[in-house]
Parts: structure tokens; C-alpha cells; sequence
């Protein structure tokens, strides 16, 4: 890595731990995140332990304290710590900050052709604050009474009130690290919509940015919008358990729907920030994997602007049993219905874009075909909640559960999958290896259905969320070797995830040493060395000629891919842009 | 930017810190040790000493005990043979009161201090019903709390001078043990699954505290010579205090006598 | 082991099963379009020496066709749909015959309140039975749902029916049982460490049975 002439040698600690270079930040987002996803997979084991096999005793489980475990078997409050936990820890500090804080971080300034980010500093603190909300949240499990157990979503009045929940600090503590996240949110979206509408290079205009670019910058735009919202719930919520105020409190004129309202208004903007990344990024891999450029761009373009607008409409989809008026019922489920059409175009042009492709079958790609594939499973069962009538015996059970995680897993896991080792060799210089790969993407597609797809079935049968033991309802008794089953798939699951935890560790310091363009592939990245140095390509700036999905062009020649930054004998230099003032 | 948001966040973190409740945490459960038989009082410092001795009873007519209906609750059901009702109010024979909590509330020379058994106390859940109903307790003195159903049972602590504290034991055999760390008259304990399942503990500094049986009939010993005032706390019917003077080991009767409301 | 919803036990199954298994189509058509068309290409398309990809950039037609046939789908399904989320959630569908109980959830019992022998609600002859639901069969019912302290919510599986008790708020929800029988009720929203252990028994009577079930509460025995 050599540094530009203008700066003077760094040490250790300014370069790799204190830095302000987009790509590291983006690296320790993903070594801090893959923590949290480790976490949240051995939160999961025990509750599908539980519902496996209610009041055996935990494998293991004697290392755990008294609080938690009684002679080995998962206590009920610890259970719903377990379901809360997992949520939040998957939500908050995985799925999100490895979507965004990794890939929005990486790779905005590198397909731009920029030098960082255009404010680094707060880059790095955006860093930094969420280490410190994810140090915060996991401190819930080591203070008196142990975590916070309203579930992910934290209905009030329970999780106002710890004389009803049981959570007396934890709860304040979970208050805080989302005021602390919600800022570190905040701060991350302000420099990645800054970044993409101010430091583009040369000929990159808005309808050749790559779809990645395109997806994380309208998810910086739902970010820096929703985000303030949770923050200023988590403070009221804060404020009715510490200074007295009566926020969520019916007996003293609050309103425990107000707590819904604010979380939802957030949630679903949320979810919306936790897919559309992912899309971005498996739109690029696709295309890649096909030797085609992406079937109908601008659609794909206005199809995440469709989703990201709707989505802002939505959020009384999550209330439609909660007790408001039925007919704010009526009004969110059009909006939620019609939110379908744009993630449904968007599965067909993955489809056109695979259509008389020639594709390769690189570990990306097939990850991101099985996004295409668990992402369209996870949205079509949306449809049966947000039809209204059939919500009513579907909400709150395992339909639900199902629901979330094909389209948080099977979707956004996914494409981490494809992503992770995509990227890979910019980040570190070194390839995964494909074999540990495709094994890995076999195992975990086999077992991930094995364990997902039964579960629409027990939440049919009515299974309700969150529940400790369903067999001590008879109506449950009978899908009880469903659950069994779903528990050892899951079981699989998880131990097949060392597999990928394996190839990334053992990759970092033993991959293969990787070419220039491992991929050829089109982006800006790709023309810069591997590992992509500091500052990039400063003190240059690429100039841009074309789109990013210029595969198998007849201008080609005999390679079927045509990077962005190629000038040909036919194109023109674009207009030099200015430096932006305080840039490398 | 940094110097705001270094104050938002410590302005949280101070709000978490001194906002009400007691931050001692409560002790973690003790390894199991066979239950000894429950004491009504643990033993007294000393052998030597004087007694206060009584009777309690309530003038009037004891009010019906509600019928517990236990119909939803199978295995607590088939113990009883007649159907359980209530322990509101416990009358023995020619009105005699059980399940009052008798304790020096003054007189105790001040700064003695007495050291807490290590014998629990023991709590019982069987039959959806707490054994016993009414239970003294020391500060420091473990109460180990017992499931004797095979069903779910939580047990919730609701106090101002201790820390509170919710605990569930969802099968047969489980035992979960707490100390309170502060005197209190009473922790009201209550199982938020059976919300008939009432109990009372009485927490107090020094081992001069009784309940009276089901001839209404308490016993306090142990005392040094001194002027004392007991409080007898019933949880229907209030509280009574009596005087009594002690001069050596001789044992001081003092009556105590509700009016039925 | 059960493979699919409950056993119809209201008036609602039937419409909402309807719904169900008309979405299950719909979802199901276009899961297999999606799923048979991404393993064709897969195989059909897969990289060969000497192949090349076909270079296009899309087809508005394409795009117009599928869009505009999922939107149409959603706008009929929303239709329907409405049409029935009114007759069973609005508070101007109860019927007016409907018979009102009260049930109040709390940490961790349903209690519900009867009429009494005179069936009206609010008299002295009304009394609270917990964690029973006795109701009958064919007869349109309302509860009046309260909650004491967090969010609980009523779920009986086989009448289709759901809603949250909210505290601070009086919501109403109404059925009709269509069977005899004993059912169960879960609780459908997490409101603390027993969320597992709400559960009662849902009675569902003939009139006759219901009326000497009645008169045997207001004698003051327990079952």
C-alpha cells in the first residue's frame, strides 16, 4: 500500500484502527458485524433448542447462570431475552452494518471513481459510535436482571415498564445504544448521499452509476430520514422509565399505540434499508455472472426509487390486529400490495438479465441466484399478510417468522454471501477459494429451506411467535415434530456456516493472491491494484466512458466485458469536474 | 459536533445511572441444599432472655375466603380434596387469627446488630398456593423459593426498600434462592400465572419476629431487658402495636386483638 | 401433524380460507414461474466455449407486461380483501343480536365476564370466570377486550380469529362460532415471561347446554 505523495508516513494505529479511509472503515465494519452475525446464530441455536425440544436441559447450557439456565434448561425469561436479543443484535449490528457500513463505506468512492468519502472524519466516528451502541446492547446480558425482552420490536407498555418486563437497566442500556446508533446511522448516510451526488468522476453520470451505487444511495436517503425516528422513540421510551413522563402510559394519558406508530414509521423504512443494498449489489453480481448487461436498468433504477417511496407508506402493515381504526387497515394494505409490483419487476429483469446469458457459475453468482430465488419465496408470502382478512390468523405466528427470515436471510444473507467474496480480493488482495464456496452455497441453500420453509407450515397451524413452549397448547401438540425437524435443520445450518468463516479467515492470510480483475467485470474498482491503495487513484481521477454493464458489447472485441474506465478509439474525454474543496 | 454529541450521550448514561431504583443487584442463586423444615423464626442470639407471648383473635364475623377456581390448572386441582379458597383471613377456633406477622418494631438498643441464619427459608409453590402464606425473614437470610407443581409458577417481589425481583420456574423441583437487604414490613410476593397466589414476607434486621399459628397463638424470645412496641400486621386488617416491658428471662404475655372489616 | 389451518370453526374460515387458497394460487403460479424459469436458465444458458451472451439492454414491452399484470392482481386482491376485512373488523358489522362478553387479559390469565342469567352486561348478576371462554354455537358473539397492564392479544386459531387487548383501550371483536366443541385461546402478543402459559379454554356450546351452564355460575359453582 503506498501512500500519495502529500501524506506523511501514518502509524499503525492512524491507518488501520483510527482511520479515515473509506476502506478500512469499511473492513472494520465487517469484522465487528460478522461478530454480531456470529452472535445472533448462537442466540438462535437456543431458541430453536427450546422449541425443539421444550425443558431439556441445553447442551452446554451449565455454563450459562442461574439466571438464565435452571438445572441446564432455558428459563421462560431468558427465552424471550433469546428472541429479543437475537432480533435486534441480527437487525442493528449484522444485517445493516454489513450491508451498509461495509458495502455503502467500500464501495461508493471506489465505483465513483473518488478518493474517500467527502467527509471522513465523521466517516471514521460513524464507525466508532456504532462499535460503541454494539458494546452498549451486549452489555444488556451482563448487568442485573439481565437483557432486554420486549422482543426486537419492544412493544410498550412492557418495555416501558421493568416492574412488568423484568429488564430494569438493560432496558435503559438498549435505549441508549440505539440513541447512539440511530447518530452513527445518520452520519454514515450523510456522507454516502454527499459522496454520490458531489464526487462522481468524470462521465459518470447518474444513469451510468451501477446499481449498487444507485441502491445504497437511496438507502442512505431512507436511513437518514427513518433513523431520527427510532432515536426519538428510544428517548421517550428512555424518558417514561428514568424522569417519569408518561409517554406510553394509558393511565396517565399516553398511548401504548404511540409506541407502534413511531417504531413502524421506522421498521418498515428499515427493511427497505436491509434489501435494497443487497439488490444493488446482486444486480452488479448477475450481470457479471451472465456476460449481459442488467435487463431494463432505468426500470431497476425507478423499480428501488418505487420501493423506497412506498415503503415510507407502509408501516400500519405491522398494526392491522393492534387495535387501530380498521380503516387506516384498508388504506395500508393497498400501499402494501402495491409495493409487490416494483420488488416483482425486479425479479423479472434478474431473470431477462439471465435469459440468453452466458453464465458463469462463480460462488457470486450463485449466491446471488439464490437471492433471486429465496428473496422471490420471501415476497411472495407477503402478499397473504398483507391481504387483510388472511393477516388475522397469520400475524404473530411462525408464518411471519418464515416471512422475515426468507427475505432477511434467504435475501439479505445471501447476497452477503455473493458479495462477501466478490469484493474480497479489493479488500484484502486475495481470492476465497470457489471450492470451499460452492460447497458452503449447496449446505447452506439445502439446509437453510430445510429449516425455513416448514415453519409457513407450523404458523398456519397457528404457532404463535415468541413462545416458549408450544406443547402446551393441543392445537400446537401435532406439529410438534415439524418444530423437531426445523430445529436439526437449523442445527446443520449453523455448523455449516464454519465452512464460510473458515474460507474468510483462512482466505485473509492463504488465498490465492488475486489478479486485477479476478471477476472482469466493468466496474471503476476493478482498474485499480488489489488491494485498493489509499486514496485510491489519487492524485487522479478516472475518466468514465459508459455504462457498468457493458458485457458481451460488440464494441468488445473478443472479451466480453468492457470496463467503464476503457477508452476506445470512438469515445470522447468527459468534461473535467472540479475537485471537491477540502478532497484528497 | 463531537463536544454535543459526547453530551447527549453522557447525559443518557447519567440519566441511567441516578435514575430510582436500587442498583445492588440481588444475590444469585445459591447451590441446592436439601430444604430444611420452614422456621416460623430463626433461632434466637441467645438462649438466655426474656419472651413475649400472645394470642391473637378479631372481634366480629370473619369475612368468606373467595373460592379459588383452579379449573384451568389441572395438576393443582387434583391436590385438594374440598376446593381451595382464598387465605385472606386464616380464623382458628373462637376467632383466633393465623398468619399475623407479630415484630419488634422498637426497643432493639440501637446499633446492635445480629447476624442472619444461613438456614433458608424455605417458600413453597405446590398446589398453586405459597407454604406458608405469611413468613418472617432477616436481612441477609437466604429464602429459597421452591416449585413443587409441575407447571409454570413466577414469582414476583414487589418492595420499595429491597430490590424487586421477578423469577419463573417453569417445572417441578426448581429452586431459586434471594436475600433482601434491607428490613421491610412486607414484600408482597405474587405469581402473575395464578393471581390468587398470594405471600407476605416480613424483613427485619433482628430475629425478634413471629407468625401466629392457627390458634392464633405467637411466640418471640430471646429478648434483653427492655421497653418494647410489636406490630402485628394482618393483611386484611391492619396493623395493632402493643407495649411491653421485659426486666429479665420472664415471659410477658400481650394479647393482640383485630376488629374484623 | 397438521399440514395445513386449523379446522373451521367460525364464519370467517370460509372466506378467509378462500382468500388463503386463492393467494396460495396466485403466490404459487408465480413461484413457479420464477423458480422453473431460474433453473431453465440456469441449465439452458450456462457458459459453453465459443457461446456468446445476447447483448440487450431490456424491453419496455416486457417491463409493461410485467408490471402491469402483478398491479392488476394486487388492485383486484385488495379489493376483495377490503370487502371482508370491513365485514369482520368494523364496528358497524356486529350484529346487532350479537351477544356481549367482556375479556380482560393481564399478566398472565384471560378473565372473562358473563351477563349473567338477565344477559346484560354490566349488572349485578354478572360474574368472571378465568381462563374459560364459553360461548354458543351459531350465535354472533362480541367481547368487549381490555387489558390490565401490557399489550396482550386474542387468538382462537380455529374461528380465525384475532385481535391485541390494548391497555387504555376498549376494543371490540365479534364471531360466530359455527361448531361445538372446546377450542383453545393463545395469547398472540409477547407481554412478558408467562406469554407462553396464557392459555384458556374455549367452550362452545348448545343453547341449552350454555344456559344451564349459566345458571350452574350463578349458583356458584366452579366446573
Amino acid at each position: 500500500m503506498t501512500a500519495p505523495a502529500h501524506h506523511e508516513p501514518m502509524s499503525f494505529w492512524r491507518k488501520y484502527i483510527f482511520s479515515t479511509d473509506h476502506k478500512i472503515i469499511g473492513i472494520q465494519f465487517l469484522f465487528v458485524s460478522l461478530f454480531f452475525l456470529l452472535l445472533g446464530g448462537l442466540l438462535a441455536m437456543q431458541i430453536r433448542w427450546q422449541l425443539g425440544f421444550p425443558g431439556k436441559p441445553l447442551p452446554g447450557g451449565g455454563i450459562l447462570p442461574e439466571s438464565m439456565v435452571s438445572g441446564g434448561v432455558i428459563l421462560p425469561e431468558y427465552y424471550i431475552q433469546l428472541v429479543t436479543m437475537h432480533g435486534t443484535f441480527m437487525v442493528f449490528f449484522a444485517i445493516m452494518p454489513l450491508l451498509v457500513g461495509v458495502y455503502a463505506n467500500f464501495l461508493i468512492p471506489l465505483k465513483l471513481g473518488g478518493h474517500d468519502m467527502a467527509f471522513p472524519r465523521i466517516n471514521m466516528w460513524s464507525f466508532w459510535l456504532a462499535l460503541l451502541a454494539g458494546m452498549i446492547m451486549l452489555s444488556g446480558f451482563f448487568v442485573p436482571d439481565g437483557a432486554p425482552r420486549a422482543g426486537w420490536t419492544m412493544y410498550a407498555p412492557l418495555s416501558a415498564r421493568p416492574d412488568l418486563s423484568g429488564a430494569t437497566i438493560s432496558q435503559k442500556l438498549w435505549s441508549i445504544s440505539i440513541v447512539i446508533l440511530s447518530l452513527s446511522s445518520v452520519m454514515g448516510s450523510v456522507n454516502y448521499i454527499t459522496t454520490v451526488i458531489n464526487h462522481r468522476a468524470p462521465g459518470m453520470t447518474w444513469f451510468r452509476m451501477p446499481l449498487s451505487v444507485w441502491a445504497l444511495f437511496i438507502t442512505a436517503i431512507l436511513a437518514v430520514l427513518a433513523l431520527p425516528v427510532l432515536q426519538g422513540a428510544a428517548i421517550l421510551l428512555l424518558f417514561d422509565q428514568t424522569i417519569g413522563t408518561h409517554f406510553f402510559d394509558p393511565g396517565a394519558g399516553g398511548q401504548a399505540l404511540l409506541w407502534q406508530h413511531l417504531f413502524w414509521f421506522f421498521g418498515h423504512p428499515e427493511v427497505y434499508i436491509l434489501i435494497l443494498p443487497a439488490m444493488g449489489m446482486v444486480s452488479d453480481i448477475i450481470a457479471n455472472g451472465s456476460r449481459k448487461p442488467i435487463f431494463g436498468y432505468h426500470s431497476m433504477v425507478f423499480a428501488i426509487i418505487g420501493i423506497a417511496f412506498l415503503g415510507w407508506l407502509v408501516w400500519g402493515h405491522h398494526m392491522f390486529m393492534s387495535g387501530m381504526n380498521p380503516t387506516l387497515g384498508s388504506t395500508f394494505m393497498v400501499s402494501t400490495l402495491l409495493i409487490a409490483v416494483p420488488s416483482a419487476i425486479k425479479v423479472f429483469n434478474w431473470m431477462g438479465t439471465m435469459w440468453r446469458g452466458n453464465l458463469r457459475f462463480h460462488v457470486p453468482m450463485l449466491n446471488a441466484i439464490g437471492f433471486v430465488s429465496m428473496f422471490t419465496i420471501g415476497g411472495l408470502s407477503g402478499i397473504f399478510m398483507a391481504a387483510t382478512p388472511v393477516d388475522i390468523p397469520l400475524h404473530d405466528t411462525q408464518f411471519i417468522v418464515a416471512h422475515l427470515h426468507y427475505v432477511l436471510f434467504g435475501g439479505s444473507l445471501f447476497a452477503l454471501f455473493a458479495a462477501i467474496p466478490y469484493w474480497f480480493p479489493k479488500m484484502f488482495g486475495r481470492m476465497m477459494s470457489e471450492r470451499i464456496g460452492k460447497v458452503h452455497f449447496v449446505l447452506t441453500f439445502i439446509f437453510y429451506n430445510m429449516t425455513f420453509f416448514p415453519m409457513h407450515i407450523i404458523g398456519m397451524g397457528g404457532q404463535m411467535r415468541r413462545i416458549y413452549d408450544p406443547t402446551i397448547y393441543d392445537f400446537l401438540k401435532p406439529q410438534q415434530p415439524l418444530n423437531v425437524f426445523i430445529s436439526y435443520s437449523a442445527f446443520a445450518l449453523f455448523a455449516v456456516q464454519f465452512l464460510f468463516a473458515f474460507n474468510f479467515l483462512w482466505s485473509l492470510k492463504f488465498g490465492k493472491k488475486a489478479p486485477q480483475n479476478p471477476w472482469e467485470d466493468n466496474g471503476l474498482e476493478w482498474s485499480l491494484p488489489n488491494p485498493a491503495p489509499h486514496g485510491n487513484w489519487a492524485p487522479k481521477t478516472p475518466n468514465v466512458y459508459r455504462g457498468p454493464y457493458e458485457f458481451s458489447s460488440p464494441e468488445a472485441g473478443n472479451k466480453d466485458f468492457l470496463p467503464q474506465t476503457l477508452k476506445l478509439p470512438t469515445d470522447r474525454d468527459p468534461v473535467p469536474v472540479p475537485l471537491p474543496a477540502g478532497g484528497h | 459536533m463531537k463536544i454535543r454529541s459526547f453530551s447527549v450521550v453522557g447525559g443518557m448514561l447519567l440519566l441511567t445511572v441516578c435514575s430510582k431504583g436500587n442498583q445492588s443487584s440481588a444475590a444469585p442463586a445459591a447451590p441446592a441444599a436439601p430444604p430444611p423444615a420452614a422456621p416460623a423464626a430463626p433461632a434466637a442470639n441467645s438462649a438466655a432472655g426474656g419472651t413475649i407471648t400472645g394470642k391473637i383473635k378479631f372481634t366480629g364475623t370473619a369475612p368468606r375466603n373467595k373460592p379459588i377456581d383452579m379449573s384451568e390448572e389441572s395438576a393443582c386441582k387434583a391436590k385438594y380434596k374440598t376446593p381451595p379458597t382464598e387465605e385472606t383471613v386464616v380464623a382458628g377456633a373462637a376467632n383466633a387469627l393465623a398468619n399475623v406477622f407479630v415484630y419488634v418494631k422498637t426497643g432493639v438498643p440501637a446499633g446492635q446488630t445480629f447476624t442472619a441464619p444461613t438456614t433458608a427459608v424455605v417458600l413453597d409453590q405446590d398446589g398453586c398456593r405459597y407454604h406458608p402464606h405469611v413468613l418472617g425473614i432477616m436481612v441477609g437470610q437466604p429464602l429459597e423459593i421452591l416449585n413443587t407443581d409441575p407447571l409454570l409458577h413466577n414469582i414476583k417481589a414487589i418492595a420499595k426498600a429491597n430490590r424487586p425481583f421477578n423469577v419463573s420456574q417453569p417445572s417441578a423441583g426448581m429452586k431459586t434462592t434471594r436475600t433482601f437487604t434491607a428490613p421491610e414490613v412486607m414484600v408482597n410476593l405474587e405469581c402473575n400465572v395464578h393471581s390468587w397466589m398470594h405471600a407476605y414476607a416480613g424483613v427485619r434486621p433482628d430475629p425478634f419476629f413471629a407468625v401466629s399459628k392457627d390458634d392464633g397463638s405467637f411466640t418471640i424470645s430471646g429478648l434483653p431487658p427492655g421497653t418494647y412496641t410489636i406490630e402485628a400486621w394482618h393483611e386484611k386488617f391492619g396493623t395493632q402495636t402493643a407495649t411491653v416491658t421485659i426486666a429479665g428471662t420472664e415471659s410477658k404475655t400481650a394479647n393482640i386483638t383485630f376488629a374484623a372489616r | 401433524m397438521r399440514w395445513w389451518l386449523p379446522d373451521a370453526g367460525s364464519t370467517f374460515a370460509g372466506p378467509i380460507d378462500a382468500l388463503f387458497l386463492a393467494i396460495l394460487i396466485i403466490t404459487g403460479i408465480a413461484l413457479v414461474v420464477v423458480e422453473v424459469g431460474l433453473v431453465t436458465f440456469v441449465i439452458k444458458y450456462r457458459a459453453r466455449p465459443g457461446r456468446k451472451a445476447f447483448y440487450t439492454h431490456g424491453s419496455t414491452r416486457a417491463e409493461v407486461i410485467w408490471t402491469a399484470i402483478p398491479a392488476v392482481t394486487m388492485v383486484a386482491l385488495g379489493l376483495i380483501s377490503n370487502h371482508y376485512w370491513v365485514l369482520i373488523k368494523d364496528k358497524k358489522s356486529i350484529p346487532p343480536n350479537a351477544y356481549h362478553l367482556g375479556v380482560h387479559a393481564k399478566q398472565f390469565e384471560w378473565q372473562v365476564t358473563y351477563p349473567g342469567p338477565d344477559e346484560k352486561l354490566g349488572t349485578s348478576d354478572d360474574f368472571t370466570v378465568r381462563n374459560q371462554l364459553h360461548v354458543i354455537v351459531n350465535q354472533p358473539t362480541a367481547v368487549e377486550l381490555t387489558a390490565e397492564d401490557v399489550i396482550h392479544s386474542f387468538f382462537v386459531p380455529e374461528w380465525r380469529l384475532k385481535q391485541d387487548a390494548v391497555p387504555g383501550m376498549h376494543i371490540m371483536a365479534w364471531f360466530q362460532p359455527t361448531k361445538t366443541g372446546e377450542y383453545e385461546i393463545g395469547c398472540a402478543e409477547l407481554c412478558g415471561m408467562g406469554h407462553y402459559k396464557m392459555r384458556a379454554r374455549v367452550f362452545v356450546h348448545t343453547p341449552e347446554d350454555y344456559k344451564a351452564w349459566i345458571a350452574q355460575q350463578a349458583a356458584g359453582g366452579t366446573e
